[in-house]
């Protein structure tokens, strides 16, 4: 085999400026092509693989196309979930702002670039209601949902969740969301959320709803809004 | 002299008696269960074979024997004495030593019931509440661990057992053996004895 | 209290061979009698469709069914391990032997075992089978437990392990179809695990619940399998 040759030492010190300009820019050129076309250019550091397993991952409980599971606690709908909605519940589990040992642990191993493309897939996925509420309450619950509930701190859930109870940025999507998540979340309201005093976050906004709505009327609203699509 | 001669021939006899005995492999403790149950420890009715057998299950029955718990007639008429000797370690090297020889099918059931003691062995028979067999004897009725050995043992040595558990000799019964029995009926004692006759 | 005419048979020889009970002259005693052994008839007969423990058929098919699952459905280590049925979730034990029967789990003796019993039979198995609550079997070994505990309870996220608390429960007792682990057999959980697609979800046009459980069983490699097999095999 012939010796490799190299090119013999620089010895002035303007040979330091004589750096191999040329492959550099080939080399940045290549990268800055793959960065623009690859799709997870806002990415960066998330491979496609790896967003894929941690995807499936997440629907082992939250259920296929992550339209929510019985577990052994009702585990919630993600689909369809606003991205913003879903990195504020991220980061509240990971702060301790909303506790459940489960989600802390999930939570605090993903990057902000998972969490990016997460939150993407979740957003784009609209699986059918996994449905199973009981029936004989779903006007009343419409009715609380476009209209609150007067004489009391009750506002009509559309006005933040919106008419169809899609969500929008901070606000979570309630549509297709399990029946018994929601009733469970809504009577347990303070003991999961708003757990870290000083610092507050936006979950005290449904505090006092939470309060003021009684059993009944929980359990038609969670009806009513575990069949829309 | 004459007497010294005697002396001699008798010992001589005796040695070669001892290494005649030892030249089949067997010890002196060997032969003493070997002289009912076989060369080879194969079978010879009503012993059953032991060739081939569980060690757990082999070390547990001469347990039973020993303590005289396990309680059918030939038990009591033969184990009982010979079982008289041996526990602990003996036993285990018993054991140990016989499940180490080849296992030979005793292939003397009655054939014309041989398809249905395999329907019974390898299916059960579920309207009958007659579990398959297999689930705990394995698939070639060899056992495992301190379930016992079927497959070639003989044919009136399986059929009485299963009738003994029917007769009420329930001690020293395997965990489900009793209910098990209580289902058969006696066609299918002996079709499932007949079937496993043959099995090696 | 009028006393009647005396029965023909008083005073004879006979009357020595009639029971002392005929003897009683008075009307109302004969019918409260009467009265009380048919209410005692009735009750009995009502106690017996009611009385804790199955009757008839029911309970000579849980017989059969305990000759291999155990005295309690405890499991047994037979050459096969056959799995623990008490305390199971009764919607579990239903779906199972109904996957049974449609091929969808494949397992010839359960097949064998499942065809020939009606819905009400199956019923009363699982309504029967969860009632029961013997101690486990045990014999895991005992060094694997701590790292079973906690792939059970936290789950593995950085290699995509969910916890298997989130679904089987923080006791592992399942809830509906998701069954019961806790004192489930050690052997029979790492061969379910590691042989999962091998035995369920088997009828692709038919897809079931079981397919949940196919991302985890592969995702767990063999010793944490037998981790969280040996944790859960010692809860009661």
């Amino acid at each position: 085999m012939k010796p490799m040759r190299f090119p013999p030492p620089q010895r002035h010190r303007t040979a330091l400026f004589r750096a191999p300009v040329a492959p550099a820019l080939i080399v940045a050129a290549a990268a800055l092509t793959l960065v623009f076309i690859s799709p997870a250019a806002a990415q960066d550091n998330v491979s496609k693989s790896e967003a894929d397993a941690k995807l499936r991952y997440c629907e082992v409980c939250h259920g296929a196309a992550a339209q929510g599971f019985h577990g052994y606690y009702p585990i919630p709908r993600l689909a369809g979930q606003p991205t913003e909605y879903l990195k504020n519940q991220l980061q509240a589990f990971v702060e301790h702002r909303r506790t459940s040992n489960i989600m802390f642990n999930v939570g605090h191993v993903l990057s902000p670039a998972m969490i990016n493309a997460l939150t993407t897939d979740f957003n784009q996925l609209n699986p059918k209601p996994l449905g199973g509420a009981p029936k004989q309450d779903l006007d009343e619950g419409k009715k609380i949902f476009d209209n609150g509930v007067a004489g009391t701190n009750v506002p009509p859930c559309a006005s933040c969740h919106g008419p169809q109870a899609k969500g929008n940025g901070p606000f979570p999507r309630l549509a297709g969301q399990l029946y018994d998540y929601i009733t469970n979340k809504l009577t347990n309201w303070d003991k999961e959320r708003g757990q870290n005093p000083s610092s507050p976050d936006t979950s005290a906004v449904m505090q006092p709803i939470a309060h003021s709505l009684t059993q009944p009327q929980i359990k038609a609203v969670a009806a009513y809004l575990s069949y829309l699509e | 002299m004459r007497n010294n001669g005697a002396s001699l021939a008798i010992a001589i006899v005796l040695c070669c008696v001892f290494f005649a005995a030892s030249a089949h492999g067997e010890n002196l403790a060997v032969r003493n269960c070997t002289w009912c149950h076989g060369g080879g420890a194969s079978g010879y009715p009503p012993a059953p074979a032991l060739a081939g057998q569980r060690p757990l299950y082999v070390e547990k029955q001469l347990a039973y024997f020993h303590a005289r718990t396990r309680d059918n007639p030939f038990a009591r008429q033969y184990m009982w004495g010979a079982a008289r000797n041996i526990d602990g370690e003996s036993a285990r090297n018993l054991a140990l030593y016989f499940a180490s020889l080849p296992p030979r099918a005793a292939n003397d059931g009655v054939p014309n019931l041989v398809g249905v003691g395999r329907t019974i062995y390898q299916e059960g028979m579920p309207e009958a509440n007659i579990v398959a067999c297999v689930v705990c004897h394995g698939p070639n009725a060899e056992g495992i661990r301190d379930i016992p050995r079927l497959g070639g043992l003989d044919y009136s040595y399986l059929k009485r057992r299963l009738e003994q558990w029917n007769e009420g000799y329930h001690a020293a019964a395997g965990p489900p053996m009793i209910s098990i029995a209580s289902k058969l009926s006696g066609d299918q004692i002996e079709a499932l004895a007949s079937y496993l006759s043959f099995v090696k | 209290m009028r006393a009647l005419k005396p029965l023909r048979i008083e005073g004879t020889p006979e009357a020595r061979l009639r029971p002392a009970i005929w003897k009683l002259t008075d009307v109302r005693l004969r019918v409260g009698l009467a009265a009380l052994v048919a209410t005692l008839f009735f009750v009995g007969a009502v106690s017996a469709q009611h009385r804790i423990g199955p009757s008839g058929d029911i309970a000579a098919k849980i017989s059969y069914c305990k000759d291999c699952h155990g005295v309690s459905a405890q499991g047994y280590n037979g050459y096969f391990p056959i799995p623990r049925l008490a305390g199971q979730q009764p919607v579990y034990l239903q779906n199972q032997l109904r996957a049974f029967i449609e091929h969808r789990r494949t397992n010839n003796i359960m097949f064998n075992v499942a065809h020939s019993l009606s819905p009400a039979m199956v019923d009363a198995l699982a309504t029967h089978f969860a009632s029961l609550h013997p101690p486990p079997i045990g014999g895991a070994p005992r060094q694997k437990v701590a790292t079973g505990r906690k792939i059970f309870e936290d789950g593995m996220p950085e290699v995509n392990i969910a916890a298997c608390a989130a679904c089987h429960g923080p006791d592992a007792t399942g809830s509906g179809q998701i069954p019961r682990l806790a004192g489930q057999l050690y052997p029979y959980l790492i061969k379910t695990l590691n042989n999962w697609d091998k035995e369920r979800g088997r009828n692709p046009t038919v897809p079931d619940a079981s397919a949940i459980m196919s991302p985890v069983a592969h995702s767990l490699n063999r010793s944490q399998i037998e981790a969280v097999a040996a944790f859960v095999s010692t809860l009661r």
